[in-house]
């Protein structure tokens, strides 16, 4: 078992849901970054997502898109992804890692899936790899133990949440409204539609994100889901800061008012 | 269940499938559907065939270029006359397809990325004569150097959206378009404008450009009797060229050559050219092809004085025919792609756009090397009236005054 997938075990045993919070690697910078990951956990996120910035990102909003450029032009790369996958798993802070295909693919997908695992990851997120294209990474996560989070959107039939869950692992991810991460707030009862049309599927555990922008709507959510997942509020507490410390200072708050809000 | 049960939909050899969100898997899927039975109505192909004759002026003639052949080691040069069509270029053919197939999935709205505008002015003519809502994005830098290409599209009623995220250009405006898709799916469909993107595009844009190589062939056939020794067309995303190239793809003895934008030369890696060797395979857009990245995977910005061919990847099916042996690629550079403007328009009376312009270029070296005997067919994509401002200031035509009146024109569009 993963230790992504621990906590959320640990969570369900609680009797709430979990929170996951979003951060690209490399913005402002990567040591920054990393801080700013532990920060996160320390102030209540179970698990966190690494993110590794991308030059395309299709799925991601103005807030996620600025921090990844800004990362890559302070010339982040695919190896400080590992580098902090290895100081939060040294931290014991659970982690996954979430990245757009083509780097993946240039690394080698078996280089990073063992990469990875070697550093203490728990897995990969992938929002432009769909199962159908996936099966060389697939096989690499199978054979290194990491889980393969896929996601699944309001459009997806009842026949792609089947096969789409059937080769997931860890998590199922729950992209809750037909937008780019940012976009606009999610809706409870359509987020509550999607997960019990997942539900009917698989018995993994289900993390909503896209959407989700406060401890209101983590509470609403964490009455059905088993996970909440926030990208753009977090990225945003350090895009709109005009320091690193005021910025981390006041994640841990906007963190800490969501981490009350799965335990509502 | 194994991966084995999902099929790998879309390839070219190993090229092409479709890297999305699984939120645009179901209009993915939606699209194949409607296309494949538009693809055998008649209905659908009456409706189509009858727009391309009376609105886009189909068939597009083919003209004989013998002045200009004396640059081509005196072969014969033939000329596939696309910039005749309605709109001024290729690209004119897909759109009404699309369009068509809009309304025919009962969506009221059309979005497409523009580079400088070719394609989206061929997007808005399309929603203008089809009654379609239309938004076109564009990277911020094309806005401001085609603000001509701006005015027309919104005069067809379109609104233009400009990108200011990335590098501002082409491929940030296709980000954006896929990013306007994956939410607002449920009304809208996406024109992409070429040959490349996510299983069904790669596939569905070259059959509605199909028409360019199936007329050429029977119109080169019926003017000289015999097939040409060489096609050429220009390769941005890789639209034109594979319309035209499509046809003859079982003509095993007609050589297939695509000119890639080679901008400031390969070596100075200031270029489009993404056969070159400095391009690998990867994803883009939703495609595995060539790409150029570093060695991160990042893509690395193209350069061309053709905004049409200003291109990082290609589309799959070109992908394939180069590593299949069947096609073959070069880059031409600004220079080559300008000297051969300029020759056409001095020695026939046409304006060339700067992408069609790298075409001929290879149709000079070509020439050159296969002689007198050797029959070329060059598709001319599209018209350089776009493209005037960059070729007056390319070669010092523009006084000092003028220019500053002058807004710029310069060419962007992918082919």
């Amino acid at each position: 078992m993963t230790a992504v997938a621990d906590v959320l075990a640990t969570a369900k045993a609680e009797g709430r849901a979990a929170l996951i919070g979003y951060l690209p690697v490399g913005f402002p910078s990567v040591r920054d970054s990393i801080e700013a990951m532990l920060a996160m956990h320390d102030a209540g996120a179970d698990a966190i997502e690494i993110g590794l910035p991308y030059s395309d990102p299709l799925i991601d909003g103005p807030i996620i898109q600025t921090a990844a450029s800004k990362a890559l032009a302070a010339g982040v790369r695919v190896a400080d992804v590992i580098a902090a996958s290895r100081e939060l798993a040294a931290a014991g802070a659970p982690h996954v890692v979430m990245s757009y295909w083509n780097p993946v693919l240039r690394y080698g997908v078996d280089r990073f899936a063992a990469d990875l695992a070697e550093a203490g990851c728990s897995g990969m997120i992938t929002p432009d790899l769909v199962p159908d294209e996936a099966a060389d990474w697939i096989e690499a996560a199978r054979k290194h133990d990491l889980n393969r989070v896929f996601l699944v959107a309001p459009t997806s039939s009842p026949e792609r949440i089947a096969s789409t869950t059937a080769v997931t692992s860890g998590f199922v991810y729950a992209q809750s409204i037909m937008g780019v991460t940012g976009s606009r707030a999610v809706r409870g009862e359509e987020a509550k539609a999607l997960v019990d049309r997942i539900r009917e599927h698989t018995d993994l555990p289900i993390g909503v994100g896209i959407g989700v922008s406060n401890a209101q709507q983590a509470a609403e959510i964490a009455a059905f889901a088993d996970a909440v997942i926030v990208g753009t509020l977090p990225v945003r507490q350090l895009v709109e800061s005009e320091t690193v410390a005021d910025g981390i200072r006041r994640l841990r708050e906007v963190i800490g008012e969501l981490a009350e809000g799965v335990r509502r | 269940m194994t991966t084995a049960d999902f099929p790998r939909v879309g390839r070219f050899g190993a090229f092409g499938g479709r890297y999305v969100p699984e939120a645009l898997v179901a209009a993915l899927e939606e699209l194949e559907e409607h296309r494949t039975k538009a693809m055998h109505d008649p209905e659908f192909l009456g409706e189509l065939a009858e727009l391309q004759r009376t609105y886009t002026g189909r068939p597009s003639i083919i003209t004989e270029v013998p002045r200009f052949a004396e640059h081509c080691g005196g072969a014969q040069v033939v000329l596939k006359r696309e910039d005749l069509n309605h709109t001024g270029s290729h690209k004119i053919n897909n759109v009404l397809a699309q369009g068509l197939l809009t309304k025919r999935m009962g969506k009221t709205r059309v979005i497409a990325e523009t580079g400088a505008g070719q394609h989206g002015v061929a997007t808005a003519t399309a929603a203008a004569l089809m009654g379609l809502d239309c938004t076109i994005y564009m990277g911020r830098v094309d806005t401001e150097r085609q603000a001509l290409n701006v005015a027309r599209m919104r005069l067809l009623g379109a609104e233009v959206v400009p990108v200011d995220h990335g590098s501002r250009t082409l491929k940030d405006a296709v980000n954006e378009a896929f990013r306007d898709w994956v939410t607002n799916v449920h009304n809208t469909h996406y024109v992409l404008g070429t040959v490349t993107g996510p299983y069904p595009f790669p596939e569905m844009v070259r059959d509605f450009h199909r028409v360019i190589g199936v007329e050429a062939r029977q119109q080169v056939l019926d003017a000289y009797g015999r097939l040409p020794d060489a096609v050429l067309a220009c390769v941005g995303g890789g639209s034109n060229a594979i319309g035209i190239f499509h046809r003859f793809i079982d003509d095993r003895d007609v050589r297939l050559i695509g000119l890639e934008g080679g901008g400031e030369g390969i070596e100075s890696g200031r270029h489009a050219s993404r056969f070159s060797g400095q391009g690998t395979p990867g994803v883009l857009h939703g495609a595995y092809t060539y790409v150029l990245q570093d060695d991160d995977g990042q893509t690395i910005e193209s350069h061309s004085v053709s905004a049409g061919l200003d291109y990082p990847s290609v589309g799959p099916e070109h992908a394939f025919l180069k590593d299949a042996g069947r096609a073959e690629y070069y880059p031409v550079t600004d220079e080559e792609a300008m000297e051969a403007f300029r020759l056409l328009a001095r020695t026939e009376g046409i304006l060339p756009a700067i992408e069609s312009a790298h075409a001929l270029a290879g149709a000079m070296r070509i020439g050159r090397e296969l002689g007198r005997d050797a029959l070329l067919l060059v598709n001319l994509s599209g018209r350089g009236d776009k493209d005037v401002h960059t070729a007056g200031q390319w070669f010092g035509l523009i006084d000092n005054d003028a220019e500053d009146a002058a807004e710029t024109d310069d060419p962007k569009e992918q082919v």
